[in-house]
């Protein structure tokens, strides 16, 4: 019935949208009437693509590149008749997120040469593009993108109003107070984009098949061993997603489902008949975030389209006959966006309408697209999601693939696409469907600094939870779990709902200092249950030798260490950082970030060896954290566990299974991740709301008092302690910063990355993560920095920031971040030694405006109150948020 | 948290409730189409109440709202009760003595009202048995009155508003042996309640006020355009009639604290209600009845609480003021409303957003260009246009819910703003309160083919 009902709802697709025949020129014919199959399927081939839309024809056409051949490519329809050929064709390369920037970038020089490559005309042509500013906030952060583009070499530049204006005599620049101008963006026929990269494939030997469905994949042993047709079966070893809105579906169709969490929402745009003077084909595409609007020129007329405050999802239920059909022009949908286009250029009144168009685009819960192979069924990549940034993203998002699939890895940090960020928890149709409506706004709505999503929240909790929000928690959500900001004190103006949306210094300040200072002085409990945390146990050595070898600490200590290490890949970048607990001669505790749950699941699944006797459980569940950081810890858990708790009795970096109150087997870690002294208690579930009771009760005398994850963050950023995933990556190696301590290379066997990190140690780094403390920077009056703020040494681009934080103890701000040394002449990374850093002016770049900043390789001593073990000096914390 | 659409209109749909008149042989003979009515609480428990209901051994059709201060006692009981005194008051005097025949002989009653329930009506069982007998003396006494005229039903409105008043003072007075119903009448007499009630029958629509609700005739002028006309009279210390009559009914030497800050005796916003004994009894009784009351009562500071400057009471009445209207074919509805929606709307507005509402609730065919010649500049017109028309409407069914949206919603445009209601409405209930009063709206249509 799913095969039949595919069949088809294909054919009514197209039916429903007769119209778009004449936009493109290449394919004369979309009659539905069937042809015959000229070639029949191939029995087994080495890779499978399903979807023949921009993505799926990348894919093919960088794998075929990259010399792999044996590769058929299936389209249940026509080639890049879907989304593909609908969407507006934009390439633009205005990204906030570099890795994204960066597939942006790629994509727009690929199909600069594409119609010379294979000689089928592209339309690409290089028209610029201006992003328009209504307010100053919004040109901050376009400010903020244009210091990215620039020490990428991409041109760019903020310009006026007016001289918005003379690039395109139709912006009414009344309202605006700035703007940004790309001039490398380039517009295309996005469908013969496509086209072109399948017909070079072919050149390269990929079959294309169209009018092929899948209906679904088969797995074995966890590996894709095939594909089900409705032309037959093809055995293979590689299975890619490429199927677009429809990939969830697909995903689910196998016994073992991969989940790909993405939904479709309608999309509409507008297309005109010619001006009485044609507009040229090289006027710049404008962009009006403010007023939610795209334009590009189009055949003399334009194309306008953008993303309403109101979105209509669909195909919440799968493919569904009726919604296809309903696929139509909608115009009071369509109206405020109508409002916002005659509002930018007025002078476009009496132009004539040509068609408004209904495409669907498919969005993801984070707004990044979704890459790389499934958790669970190894062999099964995916390319998916783009959030309608599909031709921008296509070229390089094919690359990466291609790169992943052929080379094990990509040749750039892809994790924040990677698919292993999300788990089953992303996917549900409810979740999602709430989520995308708030997604596609928020591709046009300002995004400051430490912006949360509103919808799908309060999926996973501490026990917690109602506890700690009734004691004025202020909350945000990483994979699903909420997890406290700070706490609103009582008697503060609970009126606020215009949460702290703002580039400059926040309204938490004075709250987030507070809870400091208690970290500090006195103590405080922060809830840290959304940790992931695993154990490994076997009833040999198995464990033990399965550890060292896929970790580069020494794990074999003495039972009760805690033991710092990364997990690293074979070029000796960070896979995972984690602290791992011996609970006993063969069991292990392994605590990692919240967001590793799919992937470092995925990753020791896939190396440990077949043993029945080894086991490894998630029980990220079953215990709470909570973290009771400061100099006062020590007694509050002393009185509640009559337990000598002083650094003689529990030295740093231990753990200990005890009783807290009246509660036994808390596992007490001497660690609080923020170089403070404390302990980090993993409590049973269902202990957690009477030990959490016992430590406030027990606490008082002390002066104890909640905290939340800011304050947290503040202190481990100016003790220079590096997270995962924010700082820390698989291009990011132990060498590089500053942690050689946490790697033993000679601890008597091999591990993986070993190889690639003695090469470090002999040839040295080329990169360095560096602290730096801003020196001229107003804290009340200047701009806060994030993220991402390009650094520059002498006045030139070596690298850029990964966190920042106000230091309440420094009172200045601290931005950690990585350090090149690109040649002058040639742009060659040459190695970063410790005189290169240290002999050097340094400005961080803020929107633009640069600041002087001091650089350090090791923190302030004097920020650390604590006594540390010997083996462990002052770099050995690892944080993650 | 944001709340979504759907989440939005769920809050604001939770207590609507529509009523049509039943049509006999495809026609609507009675004047009235039919009612919306919701209520939106931003006390917790709500202490607006509403009633509808049909008289049925007269004719005509009752509607109220009832603003409860001090606690919902006394609205509940107003709500309760207040229909059937002014039924038992429009009654023939052969009406009354076959009712009292039947209840003598243990017959079943005659029904005198047919309500129309709200979703979340409810009827105080406990009470009831109390309630009846207050009832029945009263009918008692106008059998014996037998004044042998028709009944005149501003009389009629005037006499049940004050007998009611009249019992429930009598039974806090009296008590009662259960303690639960002792400690009710009570509740009920120490709480106050306005109440804005309107009797349709035929062209006839009589409105009987007591207190700073309202009622708004919407009228339809020649030109289409909607206006408003009050039909009623707010009691309180921005209508200074009323500040005359009170100040009349006192000496001088209390004139200076007779209104302060705008409230009676510094204390009470409307100048006329229901219960509230506190500004009706003397002192003497007060303490009487406090003292011997149950222990709840004894422990609570504002039944014990003697106003200020109490020195010639009764300050306060239950009597209300009858205004008496003649359909027109162009008054096409009648609004009552609890003073949550007036603070927060002018009956302007209010005219034209439920005229609009119930002339324009058609869906629109969706726009298709086709192969016509439209520029954007026409399409923007005619989207500009037909926006304004469906806007919010398109959500409601029920008129009183479309007020409400407004009323909470509205922007400086006068748009309903969906992140203002969103905002409004997920207000923690301790805020809620100061951001608005729990709002209930009554709208009437009426059926002009009759008028």
């Amino acid at each position: 019935a799913r095969m039949f009902l595919r069949l088809l709802s294909d054919i009514q697709w197209r039916a429903a949208n007769p119209k778009w025949r004449g936009m493109t020129s290449s394919r004369r014919s979309t009659s539905t009437t069937a042809e015959p199959h000229p070639v029949s399927l191939p029995a087994q081939a080495q890779v499978v693509i399903c979807g023949g839309g921009i993505t799926g024809t990348s894919v093919a056409y960088h794998l075929s590149k990259m010399g792999w051949k044996d590769i058929v490519l299936l389209e249940q329809g026509r080639l890049a008749a879907g989304t593909t050929r609908f969407c507006a064709g934009i390439v633009s390369t205005a990204r906030p997120m570099s890795i994204e920037l960066k597939m942006a970038h790629y994509s727009n020089k690929l199909y600069e040469q594409l119609e010379q490559e294979t000689g089928v005309p592209t339309g690409y042509t290089k028209t610029g593009s201006i992003s328009l500013a209504q307010t100053q906030d919004r040109l901050i952060s376009l400010k903020r993108i244009a210091s990215s583009l620039n020490v990428m070499g991409i041109p760019c530049e903020i310009i006026t109003p007016k001289e918005a204006v003379q690039l395109h005599p139709l912006i009414n620049i009344h309202d605006l107070v700035g703007a940004m101008y790309v001039p490398e963006d380039a517009l295309v026929t996005s469908a013969n984009v496509s086209l072109a990269l399948a017909t070079a494939a072919s050149r390269n030997g990929v079959q294309i098949h169209e009018r092929t469905s899948v209906s679904h994949v088969t797995v074995q042993k966890g590996r894709v061993t095939g594909v089900e047709t409705d032309r037959g079966r093809i055995q293979c070893q590689y299975f890619v997603n490429c199927a677009g809105q429809w990939a969830y579906e697909l995903g689910h169709s196998g016994e073992e489902p991969v989940h790909i969490p993405l939904h479709a929402c309608e999309h509409f745009y507008l297309l005109t008949h010619p001006l009485t003077e044609p507009l040229s084909s090289s006027l710049p595409t404008v962009v009006d975030p403010d007023g939610r609007i795209y334009v590009r020129n189009w055949q003399g007329g334009i194309l306008s389209g953008g993303f309403e405050k109101n979105p209509k999802p669909l195909f919440t239920e799968g493919r569904n006959q009726l919604e296809i059909q309903n696929l139509q022009e909608d115009w009071d949908h369509f109206g405020p966006l109508l409002s916002a286009l005659l509002r930018r250029m007025p002078g476009l009144e009496a132009l004539q309408i040509m068609q408004l168009v209904n495409c669907p685009e498919s969005f993801t819960p984070d707004m990044r697209c979704i890459m790389g192979e499934s958790p669970t069924a190894r062999g099964y990549f995916v390319l998916a999601g783009m959030n309608s940034a599909g031709i921008s993203y296509g070229g390089g998002a094919g690359k990466y693939l291609a790169e992943w699939m052929v080379n094990g890895y990509p040749s750039d940090n892809v994790w924040p696409l990677d698919l292993k960020r999300f788990g089953t928890l992303q996917s549900s149709r409810t979740f999602l469907r709430h989520r995308v409506m708030e997604v596609m706004p928020l591709m046009c709505d300002l995004k400051v600094p430490r912006w949360d999503f509103q919808t799908g929240r309060q999926l996973r909790t501490s026990p917690l939870y109602d506890r700690l929000d009734a004691q004025g928690a202020r909350w945000m959500e990483k994979h699903g779990f909420e997890r406290v900001k700070y706490f609103v004190p009582p008697g503060n103006d609970l009126l606020d709902l215009g949460h702290s949306k703002t580039f400059y210094k926040p309204d938490w300040f004075d709250i987030v200092g507070a809870e400091v200072k208690c970290c500090k002085e006195a103590v405080c409990v922060i809830d840290m249950s959304s940790f992931t945390k695993f154990e490994i146990s076997s009833t040999g050595d198995q464990a033990l030798e399965s550890l060292q070898y896929l970790f580069s600490n020494d794990l074999d200590v003495p039972v009760g260490h805690v033991v710092h290490t990364g997990m690293l890949n074979e070029k000796g970048g960070y896979e995972n950082d984690c602290s791992i607990a011996r609970l006993s001669k063969r069991s292990f505790f392994m605590i990692s970030p919240t967001d590793q749950q799919v992937h470092c699941w995925a990753w020791l699944k896939n190396r440990l060896p077949d043993d029945s006797n080894l086991t490894l459980e998630d029980v990220t569940w079953k215990y709470t954290a909570l973290n009771l950081i400061g100099p006062r810890a020590v007694d509050v858990l002393s009185e509640l566990s009559y337990a000598p708790m002083t650094a003689e009795h529990f030295p740093s970096l231990f753990c200990k299974e005890m009783s807290v109150g009246y509660a036994n087997g808390i596992r007490v870690m001497s660690i609080t991740h923020t170089g403070e002294p404390g302990f980090v208690l993993y409590i049973p579930i269902e202990y957690a709301l009477h030990v959490y009771n016992e430590v406030m009760n027990m606490g008082q005398k002390y002066g104890i008092r909640n905290a939340g994850y800011y304050a947290l963050r503040s202190l481990r950023i100016e003790k220079f302690f590096a997270f995962w995933g924010q700082d820390l990556d698989a291009f990011t190696t132990p060498m590089e910063c500053g942690r050689e301590f946490q790697v033993k290379l000679e601890k008597g066997m091999d591990f993986v990355g070993q190889e690639a990190l003695l090469e470090q140690k002999q040839n040295g780094v080329y990169k360095r993560f560096t602290m730096f403390i801003l020196e001229d920077h107003d804290t009340d009056m200047d701009l806060w920095p994030w993220w991402g703020e390009p650094i520059f040494r002498n006045g030139r681009y070596v690298g850029k920031t990964t966190s920042s934080a106000y230091s309440y103890t420094l009172e200045r701000h601290v931005c950690l971040g990585f350090v090149h040394n690109f040649d002058e002449k040639t742009g060659e990374e040459l190695v970063v030694t410790t005189d290169f850093i240290n002999q050097g002016e340094y400005e961080i770049d803020i929107a633009g405006q640069r600041f002087q900043a001091k650089a350090k390789l090791y923190p302030f001593s004097s920020l650390f109150t604590q006594r540390r073990r010997k083996d462990e000096v002052e770099l050995s914390g690892y944080q993650r948020e | 948290f944001y709340l979504t659409p759907p989440q939005v209109n769920s809050i604001l749909k939770a207590n609507e409730y529509s009523f049509k008149v039943p049509e006999f042989d495809g026609k609507n003979v009675s004047s009235v189409l039919g009612f919306d009515s919701n209520q939106l609480p931003a006390n917790a428990p709500i202490e607006d109440r509403r009633s509808a209901a049909t008289c049925l051994q007269t004719r005509g059709m009752l509607l109220g709202v009832f603003d409860g201060h001090a606690g919902c006692a006394c609205a509940q009981a107003v709500s309760e009760r207040l229909f059937y005194y002014i039924a038992v008051s429009l009654l023939p005097h052969e009406t009354l003595l076959e009712i009292e025949n039947a209840v003598e002989s243990g017959r079943a009653l005659l029904p005198i009202l047919q309500w129309h329930k709200h979703p979340n009506d409810y009827f105080s069982k406990e009470a009831s048995k109390l309630y009846f007998n207050s009832l029945r003396t009263y009918w008692q006494e106008l059998i014996d009155l037998n004044s042998g005229e028709t009944t005149d039903v501003r009389e009629a409105l005037i006499n049940a508003f004050k007998r009611l008043d009249n019992d429930i003072s009598l039974e806090a007075q009296v008590g009662d042996p259960n303690s639960f119903l002792n400690y009710l009448v009570l509740r009920v007499a120490f709480s106050g309640a306005t109440a804005c009630v309107a009797h349709v029958d035929g062209v006839d629509l009589h409105i009987a006020n007591t207190g700073d609700s309202r009622a708004m005739l919407g009228v339809q002028e020649e030109d289409g355009s909607w206006s408003a006309v009050n039909l009623s009279y707010d009691h309180n210390a921005q209508n200074e009639h009323e500040v005359a009559r009170v100040k009349m009914e006192h000496p001088k030497s209390e004139e200076k604290s007779l209104v302060k800050q705008d409230r009676l005796l510094g204390l009470l916003m409307p100048f006329r209600a229901f219960g509230d004994v506190k500004f009706k009894w003397s002192i003497e009784l007060q303490k009487r009845v406090v003292e011997s009351g149950p222990d709840q009562l004894n422990d609570n500071e504002y039944t014990k609480f003697i106003p200020p400057n109490y020195h010639t009471p009764p300050y306060l009445t239950a009597e209300p003021e009858v205004i008496h209207h003649k359909l027109r074919p162009q008054d096409k509805f009648l609004v009552l409303a609890t003073d949550g929606l007036w603070e927060t709307m002018h009956r302007q507005d209010v005219a034209r957003i439920v005229g609009e509402y119930l002339t324009g609730v058609h869906h629109q065919q969706p726009i298709a260009v086709g192969g016509y010649k439209v520029t954007l500049g026409q399409m923007h017109g005619l989207l500009t246009e037909r926006r304004a028309r469906i806007s919010s409407v398109f959500e409601d069914q029920n008129a009183a819910t479309h007020l409400i949206r407004h009323a909470v919603g509205n922007n400086e445009f006068g748009t309903v703003d969906h992140e203002r209601l969103s905002k409004m409405l997920s207000l923690p209930e301790e805020l809620a309160r100061m951001y608005r009063d729990d709002i209930t709206i009554i709208v009437v249509q009426f059926n002009s083919h009759v008028i």
